[in-house]
């Protein structure tokens, strides 16, 4: 178990100071898939550098299973990190990368042999063990990068951006190869990225970063259908945003109007604060989170004013009668005819419950 | 269609660009050439003979002064090496610290003052030396070569470094390699080139150096370059000629081996 608390760093000093991480805490689980999402900037690199020990915060604590990480300097640290670059010894084979770790840890060397066997069995590597790392593709280098890592059996795996390099198929192979490798060995990863469907597809739990700060976290489901304000809403996935007042509410959930006049039951985040009745608030409401039906006696109204064929789903742009615009997003099923044309008067349905309102 | 400004196109260009080259090249040529003079002068051609390259490989005192020469640069180059190597980790591979670019002008300061300063300096601080301690063996030589050496090491090496990836460094010490090890594992092998070529230039620069040597010399330590200035005050024969082409070539392959070990691992 990971344990940050009120971790900050500052780099340069007076005007052009820059606070990269920003009075950060979080806790990440044993053998947990963690994910750090945000644009770029938003410090999570950081954060993950700090977790390796090449980065000094400026204030803060941080902490392995109880133990100060603080303090030690990156070679005495159980943990090993994926390089963006994989940044792979050019002047050693595949092999000899694997058991770099290993020797730096004087292991018998039987035993280095031993793992790095099956380290190269784990990740597929083993036809090409005395290749040169020049002499391998993208996609081998990384599982490399991975299987030195993972050699040492380290306490946490990090991850930086490991897939950015690889192009969409080898990526979409090597998220799930990730995730399968992370359940095998039990071993927790902290995993870096900017890729919004990476971070849903394989974590655990994601925290969502933004200007040092850490935004929100939690599982892919909860993140994706209930952000908690605007920033993350937008960050993950599309949303549409409307304008709402509360009439009154009850625990989680709370009735709301539109400024369409249409009211809905619509769900607050876990720790927003109380709202008051009257209060104005930003609704937020996936794509595929509404339906399309006659504008008579429907929720919203408005004209069709593209529709967007995208293979698997249809977007359908509507500008509603209150200046707002709402996207929604149908899946396409073979056979079906187009209903709606652009230009229609159409209405827009949402089920209650389903709106979420943000904090900002 | 002309695109943007080209100086070769400009009139002129390869009139002077050629009587540059051949005022470069025209002089080593003859000198060259006359290496291979059957008769006794520099100037009037006689004929093919190796005689001048046998008479300076018999001449004792060109033995003499030939070995001296490769002593003083293999020892030379080796500590300017060294230090530069120290050097070149300090100003790179450290948090940037107080007077780093005062260090780093210091290092390079044989490149900009004059070489008739640090010969005088250095014969002046090396006399006292000699009178106190009585030593008047090559160690002055060799300090005072690997001194101005030092830059023309440092360069190449310190290239070599800031174009390394860093993230190899933290990945070795992310595999737990103490600072050592990864200095020793992971550093060394990937700056080999640039302590080749840093070790190589060293050496061509000591080799010819004349100044310097003539002012700290103690009697009888003649090396090549001022073995042929002594000469110059007596008969000239083309054996200076035979002399000074061996010379070139040592420092041609030399030359030629810095460039192809710099590209190869580019």
């Amino acid at each position: 178990m990971i344990e940050i608390s009120g971790l900050t760093k500052t780099f340069g000093e007076g005007q052009s100071a820059f606070t990269a991480l920003d009075d950060v805490s979080v806790t990440i689980r044993s053998n947990e898939f963690f994910t750090l999402l945000g644009p770029s900037g938003c410090g999570k690199t950081t954060l993950l550098r700090t977790i390796a020990g090449f980065l000094d915060p400026t204030r803060g604590s941080l902490t392995l299973d109880g133990e100060d990480l603080l303090s030690k300097p990156p070679y005495q640290r159980p943990v090993n990190t994926v390089f963006q670059s994989y940044a792979l010894f050019p002047h050693m084979t595949v092999a000899e990368n694997i058991a770099f770790g290993l020797q730096m840890l004087n292991r018998r060397k039987a035993e280095i042999t031993a793992t790095v066997a099956e380290m190269l069995e784990l990740v597929q590597m083993t036809a090409l063990a005395d290749r040169k790392t020049s002499q391998i593709s993208g996609g081998q280098q990384q599982r490399v990068a991975l299987a030195r890592a993972l050699a040492p059996r380290p306490k946490v795996l990090l991850l930086d951006e490991p897939l950015s390099a690889l192009d969409f198929k080898l990526r979409k192979e090597m998220q799930l190869e990730l995730k399968r490798l992370q359940h095998e060995t039990g071993i927790t990863f902290v995993f870096v990225t900017h890729d919004q469907e990476e971070a849903l597809t394989m974590s655990d739990r994601i925290a969502v970063m933004n200007a040092g700060t850490i935004r929100q976290i939690g599982g892919p489901r909860d993140i994706y259908d209930h952000p908690a304000e605007r920033f993350v809403a937008d960050f993950i996935g599309d949303t549409n945003f409307l304008q709402a007042k509360i009439l009154s509410t009850d625990g989680a959930q709370a009735r709301v109007r539109l400024v369409s006049g249409g009211e809905i039951a619509a769900q607050t985040a876990a720790d927003a604060p109380v709202l008051d009745d009257g209060a104005s608030v930003t609704l937020a409401v996936r794509p595929e989170h509404a339906e399309l039906c006659a504008p008579e006696g429907a929720l919203l109204s408005g004209r069709l004013r593209d529709v967007v064929y995208f293979g698997t789903d249809t977007h359908y742009h509507v500008a509603l009668d209150q200046n707002e615009t709402f996207t929604l997003r149908r899946q396409n099923q073979p056979g079906q005819t187009q209903v709606w044309q652009t230009g229609d008067h159409v209405g827009l349905n949402i089920a209650p419950g389903i709106p979420q309102i943000l904090k900002d | 269609m002309s695109k943007g400004f080209d100086v070769r196109r400009q009139p002129g260009f390869s009139t002077i660009a050629i009587a540059c080259f051949v005022l470069l090249y025209l002089p080593i040529l003859l000198l060259v050439v006359y290496s291979f003079n059957a008769g006794s002068s520099i100037a009037i051609w006689e004929g093919f003979s190796w005689r001048w390259y046998v008479s300076a490989w018999e001449n004792e005192q060109v033995k003499d002064a030939t070995i001296r020469s490769l002593v003083l640069a293999c020892s030379a180059s080796a500590v300017a090496t060294f230090a530069a190597v120290l050097a070149a980790l300090a100003t790179t591979r450290s948090k940037p610290w107080r007077g780093q670019t005062v260090v780093f002008a210091m290092v390079n300061q044989p490149l900009m003052v004059p070489e008739i300063v640090t010969a005088v300096s250095l014969l002046i601080v090396f006399a006292a030396v000699k009178q106190v301690t009585g030593y008047t063996g090559l160690g002055f030589l060799i300090l005072a070569h690997a001194a101005f050496c030092i830059p023309f090491a440092y360069m190449p090496i310190r290239a070599r470094l800031q174009g390394m990836d860093l993230s190899l460094e933290q990945a070795g010490a992310d595999l737990y390699g103490t600072p050592l090890r990864v200095f020793r594992y992971i550093t060394l092998p990937q700056l080999w080139p640039g302590i080749l070529a840093g070790s190589m230039l060293a050496f061509v620069i000591s080799l010819d150096d004349v100044v310097i040597t003539e002012f700290v010399k103690s009697a009888g330590q003649d090396t090549l370059p001022t073995y042929m200035l002594g000469q110059l005050r007596r008969v000239v024969t083309p054996e200076i000629n035979a002399i000074s082409t061996a010379l070139l070539a040592i420092s041609v392959v030399m030359v030629t081996g810095f460039f192809f070990v710099n590209k190869a691992r580019k």
